[in-house]
């Protein structure tokens, strides 16, 4: 096991604001890692640079040790994103928008048919699979992207609030999604979420970020330990992440 | 390369099936098919009685019926197909999320505007073609002259000039579409340029030789006055492919100065003792403004290429 994503001082700065501020961190390969912070705080940013889809500014960062900015195509071979608000063409069904993903990553139509078949009935959404995508709720557009991942099968997951505005229902379902994504799949998973039961629940590790610095990172328990004094496994991460939110780094 | 090929084979689904395509074919067949038939039909009243002269089915292209040439007619609507292709390619992407989606793609990114560029050219080249094709098929009927091969040729080269004119006006609705972020916007601003060098170029030319010569009594002065006014049009791509394609279509013309506008058989009679150019010499000709036009074309989707390259796929 070494360290699939590594990041060294990296920053990004727009004009004279500081987006992502000397950002240090690593995640091990197989792990899911909670990433949390107050909007604005830099996740999304940072999750661009490791993409290679924006450039840092200063510093650097490795990806299973392709550089992001030089090396973006095979970075984006291995790396699945779902962005907060995930786009599909509105006037293409479901099997359509997912046989354009295949062919990007340069699967073949007849290797991709059986494959999205799968993907589909695996979401839930095999019933729905001939309906236009403008005709789909947040939902089910979701279910989608986690489709379009079990597509791409890629070693690691950048997922970007992946059930922001979603009924209590979808919401437990995007979270089995992404346990199973990591248990049966081994993939490496970046969650960025507000929703913090279910980071909580889902994460191995998870890094709070705010103003563009990494806080605190670590298991929860370690974090309530060090910060709270307190010795218990089931402490809630909400009063650690209002703690460390309230007082900032030590 | 795998990259480019998806794209393109989506944008071409895209454009072949939206009504905004439909529709706009619909009209550009109408009103060539309609003018070919007014024009066809003047043609074989008018020539019925005389010997059928050379070169006679280029005059389909270029004889004004009622309305105006078919020439005349791509000239002024062709722009507006190119723009109505791409007038909102990036920033729809861009709006709808799929834009940063597609750039986490394994492809590199200029495969995207490649892709989208590409596709529109062919689409427009298609257009051309299968308009050029029963227009010609409708005139074959109408006056009953086969053309010769040289005429084919001179299509063909029409045909090529065209299609970059048109993929010019892409480059520019494409850059657009890269420039602003709202569909509206970009729309209106397409508009905008489609009207400024249709219509406020060629008044603009001749307000400025207006201005320079005042009076136009002598000849010399009116002569004066009238090359002002082309090299201020010149200004205008359209005026680029009004030159150089009246002068590939019509191999009578030697120059692309001013003509003084005639009927068929008036034409005719003039032009009875002239010898007409070859097709080479026809290009000799206006080489200069195909030049400009191809230079412009590529500069256009260079300048939308560097762009987008550098833009932010990070919709802020």
């Amino acid at each position: 096991m070494g360290h699939i994503i590594e990041t060294h001082h990296l920053s990004k700065t727009y004009g004279s604001q500081s987006a992502v501020d000397e950002l240090s961190f690593t995640v091990e390969e197989g792990e899911i890692f909670g990433f949390l912070g107050p909007n604005g705080s830099g996740k999304t940013t940072t999750l661009l640079m490791l993409l290679g889809l924006t450039e840092p500014t200063s510093g650097w960062a490795r990806v299973s040790g392709y550089n992001p900015t030089r090396e973006a195509i095979k970075v984006k071979r291995i790396v699945g994103y779902i962005p907060e608000s995930i786009g599909f063409y509105d006037d293409m069904n479901a099997r359509e928008n997912l046989r354009f993903i295949a062919r990007l990553n340069n699967i073949a139509d007849s290797a991709s048919a059986l494959k999205i078949e799968e993907a589909l009935e695996g979401v839930g959404l095999k019933e729905e699979a001939e309906k236009k995508l403008g005709a789909y709720s947040r939902g089910m557009r979701q279910r989608l992207g986690i489709a379009e991942i079990l597509i791409k099968e890629p070693r690691i997951a950048f997922l970007d609030e992946p059930t922001l505005g979603l009924d209590p229902e979808g919401t437990i379902r995007i979270i089995d999604y992404i346990q199973s994504l990591s248990r049966d799949k081994d993939m490496t998973i970046l969650l960025s979420s507000h929703d913090l039961k279910q980071v909580q629940k889902l994460s191995h590790r998870i890094g709070i970020m705010i103003n563009g610095r990494m806080i605190a990172v670590g298991p929860i328990e370690t974090l309530a330990k060090e910060r709270l004094g307190i010795d218990d496994k089931e402490i809630s991460l909400d009063e650690v992440y209002m703690k460390y939110f309230q007082e900032g780094p030590l | 390369m795998s990259g480019i090929g998806t794209i393109v084979r989506k944008e071409l689904a895209d454009h072949f099936s939206s009504y905004r395509f439909i529709i706009l074919f619909a009209l550009i067949a109408m009103v060539s098919l309609i003018t070919t038939y007014m024009v066809g039909i003047g043609l074989r009243e008018e020539l019925g009685s005389v010997a059928k002269p050379k070169f006679v089915f280029l005059m389909l292209f270029t004889s004004t019926g009622p309305l105006f040439s078919l020439v005349q007619f791509v000239a002024f609507f062709g722009p507006l197909i190119g723009l109505i292709l791409g007038f909102d390619s990036i920033n729809r992407e861009r709006s709808s999320g799929t834009l940063s989606k597609l750039a986490s793609q394994p492809i590199y990114r200029d495969a995207i505007i490649n892709g989208k560029f590409l596709a529109g050219v062919v689409t427009i080249s298609l257009m051309l073609l299968c308009i050029l094709l029963v227009v010609s098929g409708l005139g074959l009927r109408l006056i009953g002259v086969v053309p010769g091969l040289e005429e084919l040729w001179r299509i063909i080269v029409y045909l090529v000039i065209s299609i970059f004119y048109i993929s010019f006006w892409l480059g520019i609705s494409i850059l657009l579409s890269i420039l602003f972020r709202g569909i509206a916007t970009s729309a209106l601003a397409t508009l905008a340029i489609w009207i400024f060098f249709s219509f406020f170029v060629s008044m603009g030319a001749s307000v400025v030789a207006d201005a320079m010569v005042p009076s136009k009594e002598d000849p010399e002065l009116f002569m004066k006055h009238i090359r002002i006014q082309r090299i201020v049009s010149l200004i205008s791509p359209m005026q680029h492919y009004n030159d150089s394609t009246a002068v590939i279509i019509s191999p009578m013309r030697k120059t692309t100065g001013p003509l003084v506008l005639m009927g068929p058989l008036e034409r005719l009679s003039s032009e009875r003792f002239k010898r007409p150019l070859a097709l080479s010499e026809s290009i000799y000709v206006v080489i200069p403004h195909i030049i400009t036009l191809i230079a412009i074309t590529f500069i256009c989707f260079g300048v939308s290429y560097a762009v987008f390259m550098r833009q932010e796929i990070r919709s802020i």
